[in-house]
């Protein structure tokens, strides 16, 4: 066949034209880019160039790897399909682009890459035709109905079968047909008995319209969802590396010169990190998030991907790539609900479920320092703060009675040094039902033999939540006064029952001793026999994983194995467990806020429970145990399934010297 | 419009915490913590709804010593654009009169459309507002949940009364307002917003300044003066009432009545 | 000894119940001498009043001014400084009414002004001696008086028992002359009525408070029954409004809202921290439920052991019978 270079179209040569559309669409191309990169050079600094290595090798994982996709079967098999196809068909796009300047582009390819790759772009043609399928008729909830995704799929559509036309012609012109069953192949096929002349013209036809499909896909993805196509692979480069975090109030800025910054938080726009923008605009709009955010389950007015979403078109409105830059809605207020702000329980469930790694938690926390600045914390956490400033709780309870609940049976620091210190947080110190924890802790460790002591009155409230809603100044204060005691304490190492508390002092804290949760206490002392557990009853339990001992630090076998450890436990799982449980309804502050919602996350919680066909529910946190013993009685459950958490469970099963064989 | 809002630094009794001392003089207050009276920081913040509205400037006044500080700055970190402190040993022990004959000599001085105090503080007296308002011979309204500027002379405003309804006054500025709790959502004021005003200095009035209220302040003026603090005799737990349904009603409307239970 | 007032408040023709309860106040000020009542109003209201008061005060001042139909508490202070005598003792219940007249109108008449009194404990020359509570109700004092230029005592309603006397065979003094111009200063516009369904229960006296015991929606109205019975507002704890049973703004806890009843009825309620910690002021708490070991049995004032499904709706009856016929039951005399 003649060489599309040095074919005449019109009044040009086949080579002066497609160099033209080439630079014409790159050209574009990098205009749209570099408009799209505005909002990101105005907006906060966010050190992402650390751990070079480690970033390309979470790369590797999600988005080579598309580590992520399979966690929901079919739109993820689809989409590694899709992915895979497009990486497979990257360099044939090179090349059947450069085949209209040159000929050699024409380099001979070999057989295999060339069945290859024709098999790749029919899987991807008929993957486009799968999801528009599944957009159209199956329509799943977390799809709204969008005009746009089909559009997309079907210019992708549009590129393989141009590309399938350009192969096929040629192999209907020269007489050999590749890849068998193959979209080239049917074509192939199809114009078998066509005239040379109508072959030239569609294989001329094919190329064209490849050619401006693909760069109106590539200047028009950047106008929408995806857009991820080009930004993916720098949204996981650039994701956070640590779980259970919070960005620091401003990057560059240390904490002792917090107090020159003019404002706390995101107020306006450009109060996001560039890679908070870099977020916006790498959401696939997939849905993943929402459909898991236990908020969102319950109607409150939060939803993760609609948050995302509204802020892409923000930006887009407010620094559009045609036109000037124009001035926004303010953020809160404008473009999100207060209700929706404070709604979050910062569960991470939208976190640990996007394949794009796009964060969440750190923006919502950055809107919140916001509305804290500017005096606009809900009304009903006014109280819980101004406790927590002058009494270190959020119950107002006095300072000098938090080590009450011990009755004495707790050893408490003093001078001695100790070499475990239990740190106990607020909930646990105060709230009668969940001082049994702390007692059950208690006599845990001290069969352990350990050698353990707790703060006492001076142990102020792990601030955990304080900075998660907001409040940075206040968090950094009962922080500063922690840490100076458990340093003074000279503990070596930190055990709690608290998940929010040992996130805390684990994550939130510097320079700690190192930190575990009783469950990790329980289970390697199971392993090596130090203790003993007796046979169960005959009940059937489940485990809930908490948000931050589960999601936010990965720590889901130590429990269920402490528990799998009482001979003849029966253990049923939720459906939603492990890095999928479902937030109780929140934690610290959060009990204080009273969102709008159809129903609590608790109650949804014990039906789960219920229809796992469970009848107590083993937690490993006070406020999940706050949470579902309420949502126990809600749901008309009393007496037939009860909570209990793990260390009671473990401190009930204990084998100690007079509990006798067998009880 | 230039608003005083007259405040108070009080104990936090969210926690019941309040007991006689060892002494049997006053009450326990080592571990007290205070803050400004709460109705006071309602009637703060709407000084500052409504100046936002009209322009002017919010001062918040107070009565007491340098440990009272503290709550003017809470309210200058909450927007106040000026504070007060009104203190002198010759101050000290004034009942209420003594007290609004100080802040009478205050407003005298200067120039307020409008003054605010708060219903009522830890001693629920409720009286400073009332006879702040005697004094200037202002017009006065209490328990106000609601005030409308109708213009530089004219306030509409509603009084909580019984039964959950509303009085609503047209009242002529200058007036003394006492507000209750309810009448807005005060705002935020966080530690960081506390720290930017730390130290902002606050002028200090003493008795050479307020001369002519000498006459009605400090212990020896007081005509009301609290004796002792009494804890009035109460049993421990619950008395569980004995007898059959018909008994324990009995008994217990008996003790509903006395209560004031029963309306 | 100075002569003692009693001022009465009245609505459609009715006084106020503490009408009947201020002569036992002044009694215990002065044994021998019965108070006069001082009325202020408008028109057949105002006079059906007067004429009921001389069944229980020695003299009823009558102040009729039109300005004065609505009881405007800036024109009745105008109204009553001008006619009281210099030195007066005067008796107000302490209320909305009350907070708003008296403090000013000590000052008009010069006198001490002591508010929200629970008790007298007597007279020593110049120094009145009463009680009064402080900090919410949670602690009480012992207050000393000059009356020496007179005092205006705001009353706590309900603290001192209505006297039973002898019928004092009262006379009526027009008083309306010695008023002067009624100034117009705070001009009374009208009353707007509280919605219905818009409870507020922080501001409410008597609460009926339910708890997961109710066990169903349709029992709520049980609990309804005993608070119209009563003349109290239902309120609730959290497991209530988390089953969209009752609405948000009745919950009372840490998470919803803080009361300060004088009463608080609190029927099949655990006693959960949370709950109890929207409980201030030290109420009166009675405790209904079947379940002897609930913590609310550590923290009440009364218990009782008893189902509240049966037990709310006889003590409704009971409360029902007692307004009728008052005393009835036979239990204390009053």
């Amino acid at each position: 066949m003649e060489s599309l270079a040095h074919t005449t179209f019109w009044f040009v040569s086949g080579r002066e034209l497609f160099l033209f559309l080439h630079l014409l669409g790159l050209a574009c191309f990098l205009f749209i880019l570099s408009r799209r990169l505005r909002p990101l050079l105005a907006a906060q600094r966010d050190f992402r160039f650390d751990h070079p290595l480690l970033r390309l090798g979470r790369v590797l994982e999600y988005w080579l790897g598309q580590w992520r996709h399979p966690r929901f079967r079919y739109a993820g098999a689809m989409h590694i399909l899709i992915f895979a196809g497009f990486l497979i068909l990257a360099s044939h796009a090179f090349a059947l682009l450069g085949l209209g300047i040159s000929d050699r582009f024409a380099t001979a390819e070999s057989a295999l890459y060339g069945a290859i790759r024709q098999y790749a772009a029919t899987v991807v043609f008929l993957c486009m035709i799968l999801a528009a399928v599944r957009r159209l008729v199956l329509r799943p909830a977390r799809y709204p109905r969008s005009a746009d995704a089909i559009f997309l799929l079907g210019l992708i559509a549009l590129l393989m079968a141009a590309d399938g036309f350009f192969e096929g012609s040629q192999a209907a012109t020269h007489g050999n047909l590749l890849a068998t069953f193959s979209l080239a192949w049917f074509v192939g096929k199809g114009l078998a008995a066509a005239s040379f002349a109508h072959l030239r013209n569609i294989h001329l036809g094919a190329y064209l319209t490849h050619e401006v499909t693909f760069f109106f896909l590539l200047c028009y993805r950047p106008f929408g969802i995806q857009f991820h196509v080009e930004t993916s692979l720098f949204s996981i480069y650039f994701a956070k590396l640590q779980r259970g975090t919070i960005k620091p109030v401003r990057w560059g800025v240390p904490e002792d010169r917090l107090d020159g910054l003019a404002s706390f938080g995101v107020k306006q726009f450009e109060d996001f990190t560039w890679k908070h923008i870099l977020d916006f605009y790498s959401c696939a709009d997939c849905g993943r998030c929402a459909e898991l955010c236990p908020a969102n389950a319950v109607g409150r007015a939060l939803s993760p991907r609609a948050l995302t979403i509204k802020a892409r078109d923000y930006v887009f409105r407010r620094y559009p790539v045609f036109g000037p830059s124009r001035d926004g809605v303010p953020l809160v207020g404008g473009l999100f609900s207060e209700d929706e702000i404070w709604s979050c329980t910062t569960c991470g469930s939208c976190e640990a479920e996007c394949p794009l790694l796009v964060e969440y938690i750190d923006k919502i926390v950055d809107l919140r320092r916001g509305l804290v600045d500017d005096g606009k914390a809900p009304q009903s956490l006014h109280k819980p703060l101004k406790a927590l400033e002058s009494r270190g709780n959020p119950f107002g309870k006095m300072e000098k009675k938090r080590a009450d609940w011990a009755q004495g049976t707790v050893p408490v620091v003093n001078g001695a040094v100790v070499r475990t210190l239990y740190f106990v947080d607020s909930i646990t110190s105060y709230d009668d039902r969940m001082q049994s924890i702390g007692r059950a802790v208690a006599r845990i460790l001290g069969r352990m033999e350990e050698n353990f002591a707790m703060l006492g009155a001076r142990e102020r409230d792990s601030g955990h939540d304080v900075r998660r809603f907001g409040e940075e100044t206040l968090f950094l204060a009962l922080r500063d006064h922690n840490t100076e005691a458990i340093r003074a304490s000279g503990a070596s190492r930190i055990v709690t029952a608290d998940p929010h508390a040992f996130n805390a002092l684990k994550h939130d804290y510097k320079d700690m001793p190192p930190v575990e949760h009783i469950s990790q206490v329980v289970a390697r002392a199971v392993r090596t026999g130090q203790i003993r557990l007796k046979p169960a009853d005959g009940s059937v339990y489940t485990y809930h994983d908490p948000c931050y001992l589960g999601r936010h630090n990965g720590i889901y076998e130590d429990p269920r194995e402490a528990m799998d450890a009482i001979p003849g436990l029966r253990r049923v799982e939720m459906e939603r467990s492990r890095d999928r449980s479902f937030c109780c309804g929140g934690g610290g502050l959060a009990q204080f806020y009273e969102a709008k919602e159809r129903e609590r996350m608790g109650l949804r919680r014990v039906r789960m429970a219920a229809e796992a066909g469970a009848n107590v529910m083993v937690t490993a946190c006070p406020f999940c145990m706050a949470n579902i013993e309420d949502a126990i009685k809600v749901a008309g459950l009393e007496g037939r399934m009860t909570a209990i958490d793990l260390a009671e469970l473990v401190d009930r099963q204990m084998e100690t010297a007079d509990s006798g064989a067998g009880n | 419009m230039e608003i005083l809002v007259c405040v108070k630094r009080v104990p936090d009794t969210s926690e019941n915490e309040i007991q006689l001392n060892a002494a049997g003089t006053d009450i326990e207050r080592d571990d007290l913590v205070y803050a400004v009276n709460e109705p006071d920081n309602y009637a703060v913040e709407e000084a500052l709804q409504i100046v936002s509205r009209t322009g002017g400037n919010v001062t918040v006044v107070t009565v007491g010593g340098e440990e009272d500080e503290e709550v003017l700055r809470r309210e200058m970190a909450m927007g106040a654009q000026h504070a007060v402190l009104i203190s002198d040993d010759a101050f000290r022990e004034s009942d209420g009169r003594g007290i609004a004959a100080l802040f009478k000599e205050f407003v005298e001085a200067g120039h307020y459309d409008l003054i605010l105090t708060g219903v009522q503080a830890d001693d629920g007296c409720a009286q400073v507002g009332g006879m702040l308002a005697a004094m200037l011979d202002y017009p006065f309204a209490s328990l106000v949940t609601a005030i409308e500027v109708v213009d530089s002379g004219t306030l509409k405003i509603a009084r909580e009364i019984e039964g959950g309804c509303k009085e609503i006054h047209a009242i002529d500025l200058p007036c003394v307002l006492s507000i209750q709790t309810g009448i807005n959502e005060p705002r935020y004021v966080g530690m960081r917003g506390i720290r930017q005003v730390a130290s902002v200095p606050i002028p200090q009035l003493s008795a050479p300044d307020l001369a002519l209220a000498l006459a009605f302040a400090g212990k020896n003026n007081a005509r009301v003066v609290r004796t002792d603090y009494f804890v009035p005799p109460a049993g421990k737990g619950a008395e569980i009432l004995a007898g059959s349904r018909e008994e324990v009603i009995e008994k217990l409307l008996d003790l509903l009545k006395t209560k004031g239970g029963l309306n | 000894m100075a002569r003692i007032f009693a001022y009465i408040a009245h609505k459609g023709g009715v006084a106020d119940d503490s009408a009947a309860e201020l002569p036992a106040v002044a009694s215990k000020i002065d044994p021998a001498q019965p108070p006069t009542a001082i009325v202020t109003g408008w028109g057949a209201g105002l006079d059906q009043v007067c004429e009921s008061l001389c069944s229980t005060y020695s003299e009823v001042w009558k102040i009729a001014q039109e300005p004065l139909a609505y009881p405007n508490a800036e024109l009745v202070r105008t109204a009553l400084a001008s006619v009281l005598p210099a030195g007066s003792i005067l008796l107000v219940p302490h209320n909305h009414f009350g907070v708003d007249l008296s403090p000013g109108l000590a000052i008009n008449l010069d006198a001490a002004y002591v508010p929200d009194v629970v008790e007298i404990e007597g007279v020593e020359g110049r120094w009145l001696k009463a009680a009064r509570q402080e900090f919410g109700g949670l602690i009480s004092a012992h207050v000393r008086c000059d009356i020496l230029t007179g005092a205006v005592l705001n009353i706590r309603p309900g603290a001192f028992r209505a006297a039973e006397s002898a019928p004092a065979g009262g006379r009526v003094v027009d008083k309306a002359a010695e008023v002067g111009p009624l100034s117009a200063r705070r001009r009374y516009v009208e009353t707007i009525a509280a919605e219905v369904g818009d409870v507020d229960i922080t501001k409410e006296p008597v609460l009926v408070s339910i708890g997961r015991g109710i066990g169903e929606q349709e029992n709520i109205a049980i609990a309804e029954d005993l608070a119209e019975a009563m003349g109290a507002a239902v309120s609730c704890s959290r497991p209530v409004v988390d089953a969209k049973w009752m609405d948000k703004s009745r919950q009372v806890g840490s998470s919803g809202k803080t009361v300060r009843p004088k009463v608080y009825v609190a029927c099949g309620i655990s006693g959960s921290f949370q709950h109890l910690a929207g409980l201030k002021g030290n109420p009166f708490l009675v405790a209904i439920n079947k379940n002897p070991k609930a913590p609310i049995f550590r923290v009440a004032d009364v218990g009782i052991v008893d189902d509240m499904l049966e037990f709310l709706p006889a003590l409704a009856n009971a409360v029902r019978e007692e307004s009728v016929i008052p005393g009835k039951r036979g239990g204390a005399h009053d």
